[in-house]
């Protein structure tokens, strides 16, 4: 019943018209007998965002580092703009659940790490870094220590480092989950403005259902044991209704409700 | 604050100070001097260059095992904390040398190197290196797994993985096991000169000691303590130069 409600909202085959941005094709991976994830394909349309949704033990954040290069699959592949990848890359940048910004290091030099990194010199580098901290609303506090920033601050610097590497694609690991929830509501909105305005593709790994439906353009619900794709859910009507009206949209809701009823059964 | 600190510091130092005085007024023993004798004693040597004698023999051997035992100790530390072999093949010997009861092997020491410079830098170092190494090389495996990711995510070749991201993160450990090191290294020295022939502020302990002249002989304990104690916070200034954001902890924490 949940089931038809939401595929009469969403026709499946809109995915099949825009260009993959990335493709994960058949990605298996297990650790030692656990089996994380089995016979697993995805497309990611260009320039959209994707949620990886489902319940802790699902696999999500091993999916996001399987693209990112940063773990291997078992077996499977991996394609961005076509090519096969097995690596990390600079097609793609990583925003962190911790931030993983380096303490000793100032905002300036932590967001210029990947640019330095890359042979960016050091005048150029930072005239990106600076422009970058602009953008995400850090001006003026390039030259403090993460220790000094705030927990939505300090996510701030993990996405302006991942926006100055200027990659296709970024792969962004539960990153509101360790901020507060009125910062959290801000960096949605901002979030969806960034997906917009910024010519990417995001790949958003969340628990949060709510945050899943808010943001994303495509969601892929995961389910464990065995892990994978279950469904994945294309909103189509309340994304242009602006930010302050899609909380109380009828799909909206909907939608929500929904893959609370297909994920109960997995949470204990 | 950092006045209301250097106040504390100064008041404990009082506190000690004072605390000796009236020790060596009751007096405690017979061989305990006042504080006041042994500064006098102090300033005595100092005046006629026995001191600087001393220290010039003393030096030597406490240097140069501590400056081999800091870069070789923190070479194997980064080596075994990063490989598996090099842990099993390393770390059980630093192990036994932490454990191994230091003045018991002296004459084993003797017998092999000798009683010149050699023998007593061995003995800097056996007792300086081990703590160096264990230190560095668990700090180095206690990296955080998200920072080497985030080097990795962002095309960190290997080699600025380990110089940007492990050694600095491991850097207040590595630190703390250098304090310990250096502060071991400097009572092997003394123990060197000691067990081994006496020369330097060994020889000034050990020659006080054997004519009654107890004030000399607590000088020079107090000078060697002084000295361990002005290069500690030494090393400490260096590492918050080096390391500027490390001492508030970790972000992720």
């Amino acid at each position: 019943m949940a089931m038809s409600q939401i595929k009469e909202v969403t026709p499946l085959p809109v995915a099949e018209s825009i260009e993959s941005a990335v493709s994960v094709r058949n990605i298996s991976k297990n650790y030692g007998a656990v089996e994380a994830l089995r016979d697993l394909s995805l497309e990611f349309p260009k320039g959209q965002l994707t949620s990886l949704l489902g319940p802790s033990g699902c696999g999500k954040t091993t999916l996001l580092k399987i693209i990112a290069g940063l773990l291997e699959p078992t077996s499977g592949e991996v394609f961005v703009n076509g090519q096969p990848v097995a690596s990390p890359g600079p097609d793609r940048a990583f925003v962190f659940q911790d931030f993983a910004l380096l303490p000793w290091a100032s905002v300036l030099k932590n967001v210029t790490f990947g640019l330095e990194m890359r042979g960016v010199g050091t005048s150029e580098r930072e005239a990106i870094a600076e422009k970058y901290i602009k953008d995400v609303g850090l001006a003026g506090f390039e030259h403090s220590y993460p220790h000094e920033l705030s927990g939505g601050m300090r996510q701030r610097v993990g996405l302006a480092r991942a926006l100055a590497v200027d990659a296709d694609v970024l792969l962004m690991d539960e990153p509101f989950s360790a901020v507060d929830e009125q910062t959290r509501r801000k960096f949605q909105e901002d979030l969806l403005g960034l997906v917009q305005n910024e010519n990417k593709t995001f790949i958003f790994v969340t628990h949060s259902i709510e945050e899943a439906v808010y943001v994303s353009d495509q969601i892929a619900i995961l389910l464990p044991r065995p892990s994978r794709v279950s469904e994945v859910i294309r909103p189509s009507n309340f994304r242009d209704k602006g930010v302050d009206n899609i909380r109380r949209d009828p799909e909206y809701l909907d939608i929500v409700d929904n893959i609370w009823a297909s994920l109960r059964s997995y949470v204990e | 604050m950092p006045n209301r600190a250097l106040q504390l510091k100064i008041l404990s130092a009082l506190i000690l100070c004072g605390a000796w005085q009236i020790a060596g007024l009751i007096p405690v023993s017979y061989a305990f001097p006042t504080f006041t004798e042994t500064m006098g004693a102090l300033f005595d040597m100092a005046r006629s260059g026995v001191l600087f004698e001393a220290y010039a023999e003393t030096l030597q051997p406490l240097v140069v095992g501590v400056v081999i035992s800091a870069f070789i100790g923190i070479a194997v530390g980064l080596w075994v904390g990063l490989s598996n072999f090099f842990d099993w093949l390393f770390s059980p010997i630093f192990i036994v040398m932490q454990a191994a009861p230091l003045a018991a092997l002296i004459p084993l020491l003797v017998l092999a190197y000798g009683i010149g410079l050699t023998s007593k830098v061995l003995v800097v170092c056996i007792m300086a290196m081990p703590v160096i190494v264990l230190n560095t090389s668990s700090a180095v495996r206690n990296t955080p797994e998200s920072f080497k990711e985030m080097g990795r995510s962002f095309l960190a070749p290997k080699h600025s993985i380990l110089l940007r991201i492990v050694i600095p993160a491991a850097s207040p450990v590595i630190f703390a096991g250098l304090r310990l090191g250096v502060s071991a290294g400097f009572i092997g020295a003394i123990l060197a000169e000691l067990k081994i022939t006496p020369t330097g502020v060994g020889d000034i302990i050990t020659y006080s000691r054997s004519i009654a002249d107890y004030p000399s002989m607590y000088a020079a304990i107090f000078s060697i303590i002084l000295l361990a104690v002005l290069f500690l916070n030494l090393l400490e200034k260096t590492e918050t130069v080096l390391f500027k954001g490390n001492q508030r902890g970790y972000v992720s924490d």
